[in-house]
């Protein structure tokens, strides 16, 4: 066999039309430099959630990217995001993780700024720059653009981007289904104060792709489910209301978002749940009746999990999270987890979700734990001469997805692929790595807003 | 010595044993011993740890029982975590981790009512949990603890344990293992 010459990205690699992916794509770290300016250079990257910064001057320091980002609210309230490094010499401007401040000093040479960004204090201004330097143009670099929805905090580097709520599209209702409370008032979600961040040795992309809707790794989480850490304290990990939904994988193919969700049934009560607290259960009981009335038939919708591309995720039911994937290299993934509870939720309530949170989620979470086995020691046993030759498989429901589903007359936005019967399906990990291609591949957003094309073309008609 | 400095010392010795014996039992993977030592209602908090300004140290930990920590819980939840260990497929513990708990800086905070009588003692170390596991792989978690040991039928039980680890990222994939 000849020899191959290690090189970065190329078309090929991800054969979303076999189902192969190339393990290149996880173990390369020239692929890895590229994605950095491809992916996350444009992509929109989520940032935070407001009630982390409710006050003037209050900053939270947050990553976009491998880089560290100032989270922070102005004199006025105004919300910006800033790249935490001084445009003097570099220095990381704030290295705390969250306060409240007037002005945001460099302890390097003490350029200072106000918390909208201005440059607002420079050492020896008169004496060493003749008061020539043009502070104007010197203050700290910001993102391109920042979208405040739901209270949650969405930011990109590039101007040409489209909008958040284009960039999310169709795929924007399930989002919803983190970020409303859990009677379906707009918003009416709080983060949990103490954010988790963990490392983790595998390449982003693993976590991506299990929050996307990996349905097949059930044997993972089998240690957790012989014993039981459910929400009413034993039992399955999901609640049993699953079992009468329809499980399904919707993608949204032009702009690389997906959910695993289940759709309830027209006519079915949600099944008691929560015993061991009338408190807790009167409150989800109410408010499941509450947003069926309100929202109707998308009230039978509820999401388990979904990924924003590209690094993205959250858990809509229990435990209700957001997480970023950032990269830290080919090799490496922090991940930063916060935690969501209705805002005007009684305290009992509050408090029975932050337990079962915790012992879930994160790197003490006995459902998260045996995740982070399985991405370290997949990355690591991918990496070797011989192993990258060979593609992963993702051949699961090949062929199966339709663009119209509908069931018990609710039809569900997105393609869908009904995991009911099948079990299981590769349709959403496709889905990610389709548009991962893409981004990787387009010179410009024209490109990559195929959606827009098509509209055109109807108005055109 | 007066009889109390005396008593003083042997309680501390006794506090010092237990506490090695105890770190014997994790090592050693003797968990249903180890549970055995937690009182019913036993107390497990780990916070996170920010980074704060010098003078705001009261936002440097998480709050127990308000913010999400690194571990909050009692009995139950760490029995389950155990019971999970020994199914013997909780991939993230097997194949199982060598781990070592090394305590030191062992200094006794309280003793009431008194160190010849003693029912409750409150007790301050350093450890040093060093894992290893598959091949290469290693952590080392340092920090401080604080526990507070309360006599019940002639024996110590722990009724508390406070871990502050000296991290901000955790440096560590996961936390399948006991501190």
């Amino acid at each position: 066999m000849a020899t191959t010459r290690i090189q970065g990205y190329r078309p090929g690699l991800v054969d979303v039309a076999t189902g192969q992916i190339s393990r290149e794509i996880f173990v390369n770290d020239e692929i890895y430099q590229d994605e950095l300016e491809r992916v996350f250079a444009r992509a929109w990257l989520f940032v935070g959630h407001e009630s982390q910064i409710p006050s003037p001057g209050d900053f939270f320091v947050s990553s976009m990217g491998e880089e560290s980002v100032i989270l922070c609210r102005d004199r006025v309230g105004k919300v910006h995001v800033f790249l935490n490094s001084c445009r003097h010499r570099g220095m990381k401007v704030c290295r705390y993780d969250e306060g409240n401040a007037a002005v945001l000093t460099c302890p390097y040479h003490g350029w200072s700024y106000s918390t909208d960004g201005r440059l607002v204090g420079v050492p020896y201004f008169r004496e060493a720059y003749h008061s020539t330097l043009d502070r104007s143009a010197w203050g700290l670099v910001e993102v391109a653009q920042l979208c405040l929805y739901k209270s949650s905090v969405w930011a990109t580097w590039d101007p040409a981007a489209p909008p958040f709520l284009e960039y999310l599209g169709d795929f924007l209702p399930y989002i919803d289904l983190t970020l409303d409370a859990w009677d379906g008032s707009d918003g009416g979600t709080e983060i949990l104060c103490g954010i988790q961040k963990w490392r983790v040795p595998c390449n982003w992309k693993f976590p991506a792709e299990n929050f996307s809707g990996d349905s097949y790794h059930n044997i993972s989480h089998r240690s957790v489910d012989l014993v039981g850490i459910g929400p009413s304290g034993s039992g399955r990990r999901d609640m049993p209301e699953l079992n009468m939904a329809r499980k399904l994988h919707i993608a949204f193919p032009e702009r690389g978002h997906q959910t695993t969700s289940y759709l309830l049934p027209k006519e079915a009560a949600p099944p008691p749940a929560y015993q061991h607290s009338s408190v807790v259960s009167d409150y989800f009981r109410e408010c499941e009746e509450a947003r069926r009335k309100k929202q109707g038939d998308w009230g039978r919708m509820i999401a388990l999990v979904g990924e924003v591309f590209p690094n993205t995720a959250f858990l809509a039911r229990q435990p209700r999270t957001l997480a970023a994937w950032h990269p830290r290299g080919a090799h490496e993934t922090e991940i930063w987890r916060c935690f969501l509870v209705d805002k005007s939720a009684p305290a009992e309530v509050k408090d029975f979700l932050r337990d079962y949170y915790i012992r879930y989620s994160g790197p003490g979470g006995m459902t998260e734990q045996d995740d982070m086995e399985n991405w370290n020691y997949a990355h690591a046993a991918s990496r070797g001469t011989i192993a990258r030759r060979y593609p992963y498989s993702y051949e699961q429901g090949m062929g199966t997805a339709v663009d119209n589903y509908e069931w018990e007359g609710f039809r569900v936005p997105g393609t869908v692929c009904d995991l009911t019967q099948a079990k299981s399906s590769e349709h959403n990990l496709r889905n990610l790595y389709r548009r991962w291609a893409e981004f990787m591949e387009a010179e410009s957003w024209d490109e990559l807003t195929i959606w827009r094309r098509q509209r055109q073309a109807e108005a055109a008609e | 010595m007066t009889d109390d400095r005396i008593a003083r010392v042997l309680l501390k010795q006794e506090i010092e044993e237990f506490l090695y014996r105890e770190a014997d039992l994790l090592d050693e993977r003797r968990y249903d011993e180890w549970l055995a030592l937690l009182a019913e209602d036993a107390r497990y908090w780990m916070p996170m740890r920010r980074n704060v300004k010098v003078d705001d140290r009261e936002r440097e930990f998480t709050r127990e029982g308000r913010d999400i920590s690194w571990f909050d819980e009692g009995k139950e939840t760490l029995t389950r975590r155990v019971r999970q260990i020994q199914t013997g497929i909780h991939w993230a513990e097997e194949p199982v981790s060598r781990i070592s708990h090394l305590l030191s800086n062992i200094q006794l905070l309280e003793v009431n009512p008194s160190p010849a009588e003693p029912a409750e003692v409150s007790v301050r170390c350093r450890f040093l949990v060093y894992r290893n596991r598959v091949e290469t792989e290693t952590d080392f978690l340092v920090g401080k603890r604080e526990d507070l040991l309360r006599r019940i039928d002639g024996h110590w039980r722990i009724a508390r344990r406070k871990i502050l680890l000296d991290q901000n990222v955790l440096l560590s994939k996961n936390l399948t293992f006991f501190f």
